[in-house]
């Protein structure tokens, strides 16, 4: 028998951090901070990573969109541009023969005044299809979408987003009216519901006008992107590979890129958990910040105690449980501190997204775990330079402190 | 019980050496009351922090009870500390926060022991020191006669053959300081060995025995073991 009982050596060094009550407080606030910090910090990050996610998958998930040109690129950009072979409707019009695509939708896109009875306003313009509305996923909220004309020969109809018909319109009736888009008039045939922003993109502020009116319009030769629907019962990958198929033999070569859903919602995932990891550890800083207040605080708690070191040693105290007392007040302070900065993390981020409801945050269990060891971890690093420090001392040099 | 065999002890101080103990032996049996005695600097706290195992020699041997302790490792030393030797010091060494009680059980609390066992034997030692009614104080609740005794009565909580005091009296007034070397003499009287350290003449002469030191050498031992 010649170690101490567990509960004594607590106790001892429980009553050692209670004599220096102010001081072992906010040595504790500091450590605190930093566990708060992290806490609320990664609790928003992981908020934002939900709120991003949702925000995207309201498209659908199963959405494919091409684009012209090849990402990857083998040289300078000039010469990739002059072999582009420009996507087209009758692209869009050949990937609507695969069994599994539901429905496409050929975009043409770009800014544009409309004006009707004297209002003016500056909206996006989009050129569509009849199938937007199913592979968006977005609603009329009256009368009807463009209807399935021939591409090539659409008439000159609108549907209004919601925020453009309510600027145009306010309360009276939209349906029927004749609005002016460049130059050219279109009815109106359609107005869409609210769909709210997009990451900042008001989605509601815009017109749908026919593919082929739109690329007249901005006078463009070809499609600026394919957006395409599949069934849920074949993957994205397949999908996207026949896809590459038939277009390669249209084009001759891969001038395309072709995104699935899925790959893109994959590596926003993987940018908003990096953004997550970084956040959290900035937080990490003001931890930091805590441990150097540890290690000053045990640095002077030895300097003052050099005489009961010295007692401790001629009581037969041996080197090592010398350190592991001082350890153990490192340990306690940061684990004091870790617990009180949970609170504070958790009890934080309950208020943010009280005081601001539209993003969530979400504290992780996994996250809120790991705070505390590392607080724990980061208290017996800033421990061990002071502790080694006491532990060497000689007895009777210490003896003499006093 | 104790045997010193040309102790030698050398302290850098700067870039000089200064010879802190040079061929020191001596002899001293169980139950001894011994007092070393010299100026300051003549080296009687060197001697006592090796006869402690505080310090190491440069050379020379110790032997305490049959045991070279001199070569010992330093774990092994500790052990010895722990279980043989009681100190008792000039200024004390309570541990402020802790009352009386706490700082008596201290060397039981670090060497394991149940608190229930240390409860019923700290309560005795205290009794027995006439600390009764002190039990919960701290140390800057009690006079300086009443911290000198918890410390005697840490010093022998764990029952050692020797009780080394160092200067024991020097930070008491004259009253307590006859008080203190009495409680340590009746200790002796018990048959513990009593080696204390003191500049004061008349704590001296109330030893059996006293050792003289001058510039690190034993200059004169009353039981006539010359050097």
């Amino acid at each position: 028998m010649n170690s101490m009982q567990i509960k004594d050596f607590w106790s001892y060094t429980i009553n050692s951090l209670r004599a220096q009550r102010l001081r072992s407080f906010l040595t504790a606030t500091g450590i605190a901070v930093g566990i708060g910090a992290v806490v609320l910090l990664t609790s928003l990050g992981a908020g934002l990573h939900q709120f991003v996610l949702a925000e995207f998958t309201q498209f659908g998930t199963n959405l494919i969109s091409i684009n012209p040109g090849k990402i990857t690129t083998y040289g300078i950009s000039g010469a990739i541009i002059s072999n582009v072979r420009p996507l087209t409707i009758e692209d869009g019009e050949a990937l609507r023969q695969l069994p599994q695509v539901l429905a496409v939708v050929s975009v043409v896109q770009g800014n544009g005044a409309i004006e009707a009875g004297g209002r003016q306003r500056r909206t996006t313009i989009y050129g569509v299809e009849a199938s937007a509305p199913r592979v968006w996923n977005f609603a009329v909220a009256a009368g009807r979408f463009l209807p399935d004309d021939p591409p090539r020969a659409a008439r000159s109809f609108a549907v209004l987003g919601s925020k453009v018909r309510q600027e145009l319109f306010g309360s009276a009736q939209a349906l029927g009216k004749r609005v002016r888009i460049g130059g050219e008039t279109f009815r109106v045939i359609g107005s869409m519901e609210s769909k709210g922003q997009l990451l900042g993109f008001d989605i509601d502020d815009a017109v749908y006008i026919p593919t082929s009116k739109a690329m007249a319009l901005f006078n463009r030769e070809s499609l600026m992107e394919i957006d395409l629907l599949h069934a849920t019962g074949s993957t994205s990958a397949t999908v996207a590979e026949q896809i590459k198929k038939i277009l390669q033999s249209r084009h001759g070569r891969e001038d395309f890129t072709v995104t699935t859903q899925e790959k893109m919602l994959e590596v926003l995932g993987g940018v908003l958990n990096t953004l997550t990891i970084a956040v959290g550890a900035l937080g990490g800083i003001s931890l930091l910040v805590g441990g150097v207040g540890i290690l000053t605080i045990i640095s002077i708690s030895v300097n003052e105690r050099t005489g009961e070191i010295g007692l401790l040693r001629a009581m037969g105290v041996e080197r090592h449980q010398i350190l592991t007392l001082f350890l153990g007040e490192a340990a306690a302070l940061a684990a004091i501190g870790g617990v009180a900065g949970l609170g504070l993390g958790i009890g934080g981020s309950w208020l943010f997204s009280l005081l601001v409801p539209a993003l969530p945050s979400h504290t992780s269990w996994g996250y809120v775990l790991a705070a505390e060891l590392l607080a724990v971890l980061v208290g017996v690093l800033a421990g061990v330079i002071p502790a080694r420090r006491a532990a060497g001392l000689h007895p009777v040099e210490a003896l003499r402190a006093e | 019980m104790i045997k010193l065999q040309r102790i030698e002890r050398v302290f850098q101080v700067g870039d000089e050496q200064i010879q802190g103990l040079s061929d020191v032996s001596m002899t001293a049996d169980a139950g001894e009351y011994i007092a070393i005695m010299g100026p300051s600097g003549s080296g009687k706290s060197s001697l006592l922090n090796i006869l402690g195992l505080l310090d190491r020699p440069d050379g020379g041997s110790y032997e305490l009870d049959g045991i070279l302790v001199s070569e010992l490792n330093e774990k092994e030393q500790a052990r010895i500390r722990r279980h043989k030797i009681g100190f008792v010091f000039q200024f004390f060494h309570l541990v402020p926060r802790l009352t009386a009680f706490d700082n008596i059980a201290l060397p039981l609390m670090l060497s394991g022991m149940k608190q229930e066992e240390r409860q019923t034997r700290v309560t005795a030692a205290l009794a027995a020191f006439g600390l009764g009614n002190r039990a919960q104080h701290r140390p800057d609740q009690l006079s300086g006669g009443q911290r000198q005794r918890v410390a005697i009565a840490r010093a022998t909580i764990m029952q050692p053959a020797v009780i080394l005091a160092d200067e024991p009296t020097g930070n008491l007034d004259r009253h307590a300081g006859i008080e203190v070397a009495e409680i340590l003499e009746e200790l002796n009287r018990q048959g513990i060995t009593l080696i204390l350290v003191t500049h004061d003449p008349d704590l001296g002469r109330r030893a059996h025995r006293q050792i003289r030191m001058v510039d690190g050498r034993i200059n004169h031992d009353s039981s006539h073991n010359k050097i």
